[in-house]
């Protein structure tokens, strides 16, 4: 989960970092209470989950309160790569000397945490790193050895930090490996981090990424959620424990193991280039290895509420639940939403391969469910539901 | 013969006394694999599934000989786990358990490099590893596939069970389910090379998906180092910029770790890659019939 920038800053603040004085606002009327309440010249700056806020113009300078409501109502509304800007966040503004970029984040490649620090932060660091690598320093960082306020000046004077912010710099960077660490975040990233007029090293900006796999010790986390921009139908389904992804085609599409299921929806969108409307997945949908009645059920429900379903594709690979368990299963499910009152509404094309596939498709078969149709190979399969797709468009 | 895992293969489960362990040790029993015993500190000394429970890895390795663990404990508890695995220096340790924090797996892997290497670590968020006729660590169905000469890597469990299935006429010599988790402790590359120097593999299926560059790399190493022919596998074309596709390491980052560029990268070093799983096996078929 990816926090706002006004969220990471709370968080660098509750761990003892510097950050600027700020109050967040959804409205123009807040927004100017905000800016005479912080009094002077005040930053507005756009809050939403994407980089390159700055060059879309979603972080402008205030003279004054008035002038902070005017910025407001501009940037208020805005669409940055995507995102519409429900809020921002009002901040005093910092007299900036020098800019700098520091990270961690996690190294894939290495299976090692990084710190990424360099003198030449700000906008263009992206740019930096391209054409100057060497003004980038990358440090690897071993969980079991961590930051000490030595290593952490290392890595300042590594990225070329200049000798009056080192000191600044290191006291920051060791309190950024605490939330890095103590808040399970695969990404705590501070561009700028700046050296202002005073000689104080602040964070000018925070991004932040938390682990969702530990939200089992990090229950607080929970209140980052941004209920607001989630899609309904994910909410829904994630209400239900089931691991959705709404996407914007027409072919429901539900699976049992995550890399089949992305395959499925690859299969599909190959599968539609042939029809009229080119059919593509509506969603993603891993009910997991088991593929029991109830999850079957549960997951049918989320992806006949989508209102963009044209046809549904059921995919499922028999291993540990061989195939006449996951054909009940779908028979149950059926009955389960007839006895809550819910007709399947759509074609629905199943394809059970794995062991006892033939003994699954009798009972699929034998049951003879209005709409249901049994297709051998998944290639077929994700054609046929395609085609129904765009029969029903 | 097979890769990591054989007919003398030796397994204690970490977490046997659990609902997935007791499940998945059932199911590793009825297939053939010599499941020895399992380790629980606040059962030790009971007996379950007709096995002896043990209070660490390093008795149960010292008392029953076991040289592989398969862990089925929680999230919470896992690098606890493979970190005693590690000490107890087991040869190999396959972490099913899904849901590991990154900090987690990132300290346990720091810990196993610090300590040598000792215990190769299979996961975790992974099927495991089998090798059909021999032995079975992990939750692989082993009665979809046969014996055989193919070998498999995989990020995917399912699709790791959907080409087992599809190629069963051929069979396997092992199939190793390496995980979706963005670190993890066996790679592709570890695997092509053990693949690479096994003499009872004569080809190699490759499954990778959206997330990481872990793809971009093992076509590096099959252009210096793979002799043997290779087909691929890669999920997660139609996956949208920034969402989680169900594994926690399946992500695309901006423009980094798309499918494309994985299927590119492959292919760029003649690897043969399928636009569907059952495309990739007919492409493995013809390989295996022209042999």
């Amino acid at each position: 989960m990816d926090l706002f920038e006004h969220q990471a800053k709370e968080l660098f603040a509750e761990y003892g970092i510097p950050v600027p004085r700020g109050i967040v606002a959804h409205t123009v009327e807040e927004a100017r209470a905000a800016a005479e309440q912080l009094t002077g010249r005040v930053v507005v700056k756009a809050q939403v989950k994407t980089g390159g806020r700055g060059k879309a113009g979603g972080v402008k300078v205030a003279d004054d309160a008035a002038d902070a409501e005017q910025k407001a109502t501009q940037i208020l509304g805005m669409d940055i790569k995507g995102h519409t800007v429900h809020k921002v966040l009002i901040e005093e503004a910092s007299a900036i000397a020098e800019e700098y970029y520091f990270s961690f984040l996690l190294d894939r490649a290495n299976r090692t945490f990084l710190a990424i620090c360099s003198a030449s932060g700000g906008m263009d660091i992206e740019e930096v790193a391209h054409t100057a690598p060497e003004k980038v320093a990358k440090v690897p960082v071993s969980p079991l050895d961590g930051v000490t306020r030595d290593k952490a000046r290392e890595i300042a004077a590594a990225g070329g930090l200049p000798e009056k912010a080192l000191d600044g710099a290191a006291e920051i960077i060791e309190k950024l490996w605490a939330v890095f660490v103590d808040e399970d975040a695969s990404l705590v990233e501070v561009n700028p981090m700046i050296l202002a007029a005073d000689g104080q090293v602040k964070a000018l900006d925070g991004k932040v990424t938390l682990d969702d796999n530990a939200t089992f010790r990090q229950a607080e986390h929970e209140a980052y959620a941004d209920k607001a921009a989630e899609d309904p139908l994910e909410a829904a389904a994630k209400a239900k424990d089931l691991n959705y992804v709404k996407l914007d085609g027409s072919v429901g599409i539900i699976g049992n193991g995550a890399g089949l299921v992305m395959s499925t929806l690859d299969v599909v969108a190959y599968a539609g280039e042939a029809f009229p409307g080119q059919p593509k997945p509506a969603n993603f949908l891993d009910i997991g290895g088991g593929a029991s009645a109830e999850v079957m059920a549960a997951g049918l429900e989320i992806i006949l509420s989508d209102p963009s379903v044209k046809s549904i594709f059921v995919n499922v690979f028999g291993g540990i639940t061989a195939c006449d368990a996951v054909a009940n299963g779908i028979v149950s499910a059926f009955q389960l939403l007839e006895n809550r009152g819910e007709t399947v509404s759509r074609p629905l094309v199943v394809r059970l391969d794995g062991n006892n596939a033939e003994l699954g498709r009798k009972i699929l078969a034998d049951a003879a469910l209005s709409g249901v149709e049994l297709v051998d190979t998944m290639d077929d399969a994700a054609k046929r539901a395609a085609e129904l797709a765009a029969v029903g468009a | 013969m097979a890769i990591w895992l054989n007919e003398n293969s030796k397994i204690i489960v970490q977490g046997m006394t659990g609902g997935e362990g007791t499940k998945h040790t059932r199911r590793m029993l009825a297939s053939g694999a010599k499941v020895v015993g399992g380790v629980n500190a606040r059962k030790a000394g009971i007996t379950h599934e007709g096995l002896p429970v043990f209070g660490t890895v390093a008795e149960a390795m010292e008392k029953t000989g076991a040289d592989v663990s398969v862990v089925f404990v929680p999230p919470a508890a896992t690098k606890a786990a493979v970190k005693e695995a590690i000490d107890a220096e087991i040869p190999l340790c396959v972490v099913i358990t899904e849901g590991v924090p990154v900090h987690d797996t990132t300290e346990f892997w720091a810990y196993a490099v610090a300590k040598g290497n000792k215990t190769r670590i299979i996961g975790p968020n992974c099927p495991g590893i089998a090798s059909p006729g021999a032995s079975n660590a992990g939750i692989i169905p082993a009665d979809i596939t046969t014996a055989g000469r193919i070998g498999l890597v995989s990020k995917s469990g399912t699709l790791t069970y959907q080409l087992m299935y599809e190629l069963r006429d051929f069979g396997f010599s092992t199939a190793v389910g390496i995980g979706g988790d963005p670190v993890i402790g066996t790679t592709h590359i570890d695997a092509l090379q053990a693949f690479q120097d096994d003499p009872d593999t004569d080809a190699i299926v490759m499954i990778g998906e959206i997330g990481g560059d872990a793809e971009e790399r093992a076509a590096a190493y099959i252009e210096q180092h793979v002799t043997k022919p290779v087909v691929a596998y890669v999920a997660g074309f139609t996956a949208p910029e920034g969402k989680t596709m169900g594994h926690a390491g399946a992500i695309v980052s901006g423009s980094a770790g798309t499918a494309q560029a994985k299927k590119e990268a492959l292919e760029k070093v003649g690897v043969r890659v399928g636009k569907t799983p059952s495309e990739t096996a007919r492409l493995m078929r013809e390989i295996m019939q022209n042999r």
